[in-house]
């Protein structure tokens, strides 16, 4: 480990912590109605879509028509996509000539995008045309960060207001998150990304003679547009196969700040759109205090392990000094590539710029572990939140009675109808991760797709179900997902993940909105003390991750011990 | 808590009372009957794989093959798990029904006399009391037991309560008036009564009483609904895991028996609390009772836990309910100690609290006890409604005491002339709360006495108390508001309601909740019943009415108004406890797993040793240890969730503080050092 590895780490914390105030602040206004600074400009353009939706803005929304509205909006996008996959081959905007995607990998890459996953069990420069990119792929980047921030903001609403049963207008809130939030940011980071070299062009491949006089053919397509709404959207789908890992995705050390940026900037401000919202910031503060110290644990675990490398290279006469270099990018460094591997997956994004089956068994640990403590840290665009919040009203439900009052958040009481959502809400990871893990872990045709034996076969499936049931959609690599039963498995794991989750977070939101809020007095407990934060941290690791352990002492636990003995796979 | 008051007010028998012990451990056999269990998942899931490791034992003996030594201990200890939390729900009921039984020898089966014409009671006839209806009039004689719950319409007589509040002095009970009513069970020992009956036998007071502390009719409150879904979800949860483990194993080359599968089962699944949580609500309601206060539910316990604002009467509560005589202020002319001589002389005869203040204060201060013999010597002028004066006339003294203007009258002067240094005196008395007395002899006034509402001592402290809790005081007197603003804040009540009519009272009420707040009040005449009906804690006092008594959900057997205080400190406390294992119990699962997941893969993996932190001797007696502190924790939580954690009244982050420190940190550390301890034992004892 460097001093200037830990000043990169450092330097994107700073960044993104001097950008939470006025973005959490702008979201604040955007969201509660208030006029922002592009009103003027995108106003008629907003109300325009809603002349033509038939939809009445000012008509709020109980949870039901909410959840409702967004299933629909989420099915239609599903339907879109997948009939869009199979017909690229006759549809236009294919200068490569690529054929229709098959069935079971269609269903899985439409799962993947409208869940926020980007879970890819394909190459992307060798099988989608420019059409399916753009306006299949692209636009599910968009729509689904939008969906997130909706259910976030009504949940939030939920907490703020008290004795009402509406929750906002799901269809003025996704308008709203795309047109004022996604978009302009998107289009900013897009030239961002132009500046450092990333390319934007509706051409197709270009074809290359090399020194050696070999004929080479490097794609090229609309990348930078892409890149931009891939990292703020935390979706993580890359427009070329090795994702962030790739010179046109992301070419030098700047373009890889600027990502992680991106990738953290819109789920840290939305703990700060929270907190003004429901009428005191510290409690968003405070949320996103806990989601900086685990992340910042997590970042440091990742860089030792991958600093510190494998025992068994130094032996054949590796400087140690260089770390863990396997699968990763030379211009990145260990430094980069283990603070990518954790703030992608501790972010739901899943955008990867290194090989995380290469990192060291402890390496690949803890991506695995931030995905299955439910993608929180801070998680994805508005599920981040959302699953926070829910974590926060369970710390509450288990700590609260410790002050001798009946639970409350935020002076919400929380009471059986809010536990029996709850409950129904964290069955939803385990079951989706441990239960496929299970089921391929003993299927003869599921373990033909390994590339590995052993603990690393192990934890090439259960991050590939970690990764799509937490919809982050990194690959571990090593797995060959693109089988009618991956991408099958897979598919449902995302679509319980975001879908079953959400519902009964949807319900919870329905029938705090309904409750009164008690007001705050000494006996109240404080939820933005240090004290909390800790608390929180601790619900997090112990409710959130324990479940998850002797599944991760089978992969990569004991491969480090193994790796440390000398064994390798 | 004010942990002196609870202990000197309690008679809480010892928690290893031989008798309740062995009672309780063969009702914890009887509640093994799973169709009881079903109430409690946790511990239902935990007799089901009991059940499951006991069958596969009897296989291992018969069929051979397994390891009977180790699936026949595993067995035994998952039946202590559930034995030892049906032990805890047991000892607490044991407890109640102690109480209980002294109340059915109340409950006789007496020989009614019902009136044939109500308003003639030479006419009755003797019925069973079982036959009363809500309704029928009776007539209650001397040594008669009063057969059920009724309202006096006639008569007056001494009643021994004692059946029901374990107070043996006798109280009145007369028709009309706020000491109207009666309660079965007890014996009306002077003179008689007419009785209209409210409740027919079997829904009295006394049987809701002994349904109450017996645990019979006790519902699950709706916090302890909660955390049941709760601690339900997290089984499932954990079910998952664990069952999932079983192909993850597989894969990895192992073979889990469902032994150990199920050990690691019931070590992860919150069988602390799962086993406790109802010991802890019976032992709140208990903790309740003994302290003479029944709730007629366990949702008004958790309730009073969250109660942030208290409506409490002046009068009782917050004063002594006297005015007293604390100061004399002459006129000019006199000093202190002469105006002290004519009150004292114009006090003697007066029977009157204020009156006897006024001798004590003279005679005490200004050592005039000598002159407390002489009042004989004189003509005792009684106090006359016409001249609203009362003193004596003792040889050529005419010495006279009264409100201001009725003295003033009487000196046939008007205020105007009376000194301007009175009048200052007369003011700042009235000013502060207090009320001015004026004394004058031979036609001269001579001073004024300052009688005062007088605050009882360390109420302040009290308030204070509450107030770092998060209680806010709410002063509620008939008092005009200028006094009752000086007592207020004499007191260091946050609120007051002056010149307080029920209605008042009502709206106050329907305010605070209007504005989120929860409130506590208590009462006893008909007319606060409207509001112990919307209070969210009203307790009603026992001496009160009997439409009272119905309005509210507590009843205070000792009628006395500050317990509600405690009242409230009780809820907090069963709140507390119920946290504080949950913690606790949860806490302990991070342990469990470094004890078992490197024992349940040592053949596989023995590099997952470096997870043994425990140093536990083999994987057997990891696992077996683990299953045993897991039983035993339940038993040495016992006497924790009957007594319920320590309160103190601080504010809910420093109640937090320390909470999470105790109950969470230490959750993390003791399974590490009790495993440890226990796996010791077994290794030396050869058992794994």
């Amino acid at each position: 480990m460097t001093l200037a590895g830990w000043l990169q780490i450092a330097c994107l914390f700073l960044l993104v912590l001097l950008a939470v105030k006025p973005l959490g602040g702008y979201m604040a206004r955007l969201f509660s109605g208030e006029r922002t600074l592009l009103a003027s400009l995108l106003g008629p353009l907003e109300r325009g879509f809603y002349a033509a939706a038939g939809v009445d803005a000012r008509k709020e929304q109980g949870w039901l028509a909410y959840a409702l509205a967004m299933l629909t909006f989420n099915a239609a996008g599903f339907a879109f996509l997948y009939a869009l996959l199979r017909l690229q081959d006759v549809l236009p905007g294919n200068p490569q000539g690529f054929a229709g995607v098959a069935p079971d990998l269609a269903f899985n890459t439409a799962a993947s995008f409208v869940t926020n996953t980007n879970w890819q069990s394909y190459g992307g420069e060798t099988t989608m045309s420019h059409l399916s990119q753009m306006a299949g792929l692209t636009v599910q980047n968009f729509l689904s960060a939008a969906t997130g921030m909706a259910l976030a903001v009504a949940l939030i609403r939920a907490l703020a207001r008290g004795g009402v049963k509406t929750l906002g207008n799901f269809w003025v809130d996704a308008t709203r998150a795309t047109l004022y939030v996604l978009l302009p940011l998107a289009f900013l980071v897009a030239l961002a990304y132009v500046a450092t070299g990333v390319p934007q062009t509706l051409a197709g491949a270009v074809e290359a003679t090399t020194v050696e006089g070999a004929r080479q053919t490097i794609a090229l397509g609309p990348v930078a547009s892409q890149e931009a709404i891939k990292q703020l959207g935390t979706n993580g789908g890359g427009f070329f196969n090795a994702n962030s890992a790739h010179p046109f995705e992301n070419p030098t050390p700047l373009s890889n700040l600027i990502t992680l940026w991106c990738i953290l900037v819109l789920p840290a401000a939305l703990t700060d759109t929270f907190g003004r919202m429901v009428g005191d910031r510290r409690q968003g503060a405070a949320l996103l205090a806990a989601m900086a110290l685990l992340l910042a644990a997590a970042i440091g675990a990742t860089y030792w392990a991958e600093a510190s490398g494998n025992p068994l290279l130094t032996a054949l006469g590796l400087d140690p000094a260089a770390g863990n270099m396997e699968g990763k990018e030379v211009r990145f460094g260990v430094a980069a590539s283990a603070l990518f591997a954790a703030v992608t997956t501790a972010v739901s994004c899943g955008a990867v710029n290194a090989m995380h089956a290469s990192l060291t068994p402890i390496g690949g640990l803890v991506p695995m572990f931030l995905m299955q403590l439910g993608e929180i840290l801070p998680g994805g665009v508005g599920s981040g939140l959302y699953g926070m919040l829910v974590m926060a009203i369970l710390s509450v439900f288990v700590a609260g009675l410790m002050v001798g009052r009946t639970p409350e958040y935020l002076g919400k009481k929380i009471g059986a109808k809010e536990m029996k959502l709850l409950v129904l809400a964290i069955l939803v990871l385990p079951l989706a991760i441990l239960g496929f893990s299970a089921v391929a872990a003993m299927l003869p045709s599921a373990l033909a797709s390994l590339a590995n034996a052993g603990p690393h076969g192990l934890s090439e499936i259960l991050y590939a179900y970690t990764s799509g049931a937490a919809n982050n959609g990194s690959a571990f690599a090593g797995l060959s997902a693109n089988t009618l039963w991956y991408n099958t498995t897979i598919g449902l794991a995302m679509l319980m993940g975001r879908f079953a989750y959400v519902v009964p977070v949807m319900a919870i939101a329905g029938s705090l909105a309904a409750k009164t809020r008690v007001p705050v007095s000494a006996g109240t407990l404080p939820t933005h003390t240090p004290l909390f934060v800790a608390l929180l941290s601790g619900v997090i690791l112990v409710l959130g991750g324990l479940q998850f352990f002797p599944a991760l002492a089978l992969g990569p636990l004991v491969e480090h011990f193994l790796m440390l003995a000398g064994k390798l796979f | 808590m004010s942990a002196k008051a609870m202990s000197a007010k309690t008679h809480s028998p010892s928690l290893f009372d031989g008798a309740v012990l062995a009672r309780a451990a063969w009702d914890a056999l009887a509640k093994l009957d799973p169709r009881k269990l079903l109430r409690n998942p946790v511990i239902f899931v935990t007799e089901i794989v009991a059940a499951l490791v006991t069958a596969i034992f009897a296989r291992d003996l018969t069929v051979g093959g397994g390891d009977p030594a180790f699936s026949g201990q595993i067995a035994a200890w998952l039946w202590f798990t559930v034995l030892f939390a049906n032990f805890a729900e047991a000892v607490a009921e044991g407890r109640g029904r102690a109480q209980a039984d002294s109340l059915k020898r109340a409950r006789t089966d007496a020989v009614a006399k019902r009136l044939l014409d109500p308003g003639d009671r030479s006419l009755f006839e003797k019925v069973s009391a079982l036959a009363l209806q809500a309704g029928d009039v009776i007539l209650v004689e001397a040594g008669d037991v009063i057969p059920a719950d009724g309202e006096v319409i006639e008569g007056v007589a001494s009643v021994n309560e004692s059946a029901i509040t374990g107070e043996s002095a006798p109280v009145i009970r007369e028709s009309g008036g706020d000491r109207s009513a009666v309660t079965g069970g007890t014996t009306v020992l002077s003179d008689w009564i007419v009785v209209r009956i409210t409740a027919a036998a079997g829904s009295t007071f006394l049987d809701r009483m002994i349904a109450l502390v017996e645990g019979a009719a006790r519902q699950k409150t709706p916090n302890e609904i909660a955390l049941s879904i709760l601690l339900s979800g997290m089984t499932l949860v954990f079910l998952v895991a664990v069952v999932t483990l079983w192909g993850l194993a597989g894969y990895s080359g192992t073979t889990l028996s469902v032994t150990v599968l199920v050990a690691l089962l019931v070590t992860l699944i919150p069988t602390t609390i799962g086993g406790l949580l109802s010991a802890i609500g019976i032992a709140g309601m208990d903790r309740l009772v003994r302290f003479n206060v029944v709730a007629t539910s366990g949702r008004a316990v958790e309730a009073a836990g969250d109660v942030d604002t208290l409506l409490l009467d002046k009068t009782g509560t917050i004063t002594f309910g006297n005015r007293l005589a604390t100061a004399f202020i002459p006129a000019p002319g006199f000093t202190d100690a002469q105006v002290a001589e004519a009150a004292l002389f114009a006090s003697l005869a007066d029977e009157t609290p204020e009156g006897r203040s006024i001798v004590a204060l003279a005679s005490n201060h200004y050592g005039l006890k000598d002159l407390v013999g002489r009042a004989g010597a004189g003509m005792v002028v009684p106090f006359s409604a016409r001249t609203r004066l009362s003193g004596i006339d003792l040889g050529n003294r005419v010495i006279r005491k009264g409100a201001v203007d009725a003295v003033l009258k009487h000196l046939n002067t008007t205020s105007a002339a009376a000194p301007r240094a009175f009048h200052k005196a007369v003011d700042e008395i009235a000013r502060s709360g207090g009320t001015p007395l004026a004394v004058a002899e031979n036609g001269r006034l001579v001073g004024v006495i300052h009688l005062k509402d007088v605050v009882k001592p360390a109420i302040k402290e009290r308030f204070d108390a509450l107030r770092a809790m998060g209680i806010k005081t709410v002063m509620v007197t008939g008092d005009n508001p200028v006094t009752a603003a000086a007592i207020a804040s004499e007191a260091g009540v946050d609120d007051f309601i002056a010149e307080a009519t029920p209605e008042d009272k009502l709206a106050y009420i329907r305010a605070e909740q209007a504005k989120g707040r929860l409130i506590a009040m208590c009462g006893d005449g008909t007319n606060d019943a409207p509001a112990l009906a919307q209070a969210d804690v009203g307790v009603a006092m026992q001496t009160g009415t009997q439409a009272a008594r119905e309005a509210g959900n507590m009843v205070d057997l000792d009628s006395d108004p500050t317990k509600l205080i405690e009242v409230v400190e009780i809820g907090k406390q069963l709140l507390m406890t119920r946290g504080s294992l949950t913690t606790f119990s949860i806490a302990n699962d991070v342990a469990k797993y470094f004890a078992i997941v490197p024992a349940l893969f040592a053949a596989t993996y023995p590099e997952l040793q470096a997870l043994n932190v425990m140093g536990l001797a083999t994987p057997q007696s990891a696992i077996l240890s683990a299953v045993i502190f897991n039983a035993l924790i339940i038993v040495a939580l016992i006497p924790l969730a009957l007594k319920g954690v320590a309160y103190r009244p601080v504010g809910a982050a420093a109640l937090l503080r320390r909470n999470l420190l105790v109950y969470g940190l230490g959750g993390f550390v003791v399974p590490f050092l009790g495993i440890k301890l226990i796996d010791l034992a077994v290794a030396a004892l050869g058992f794994a």
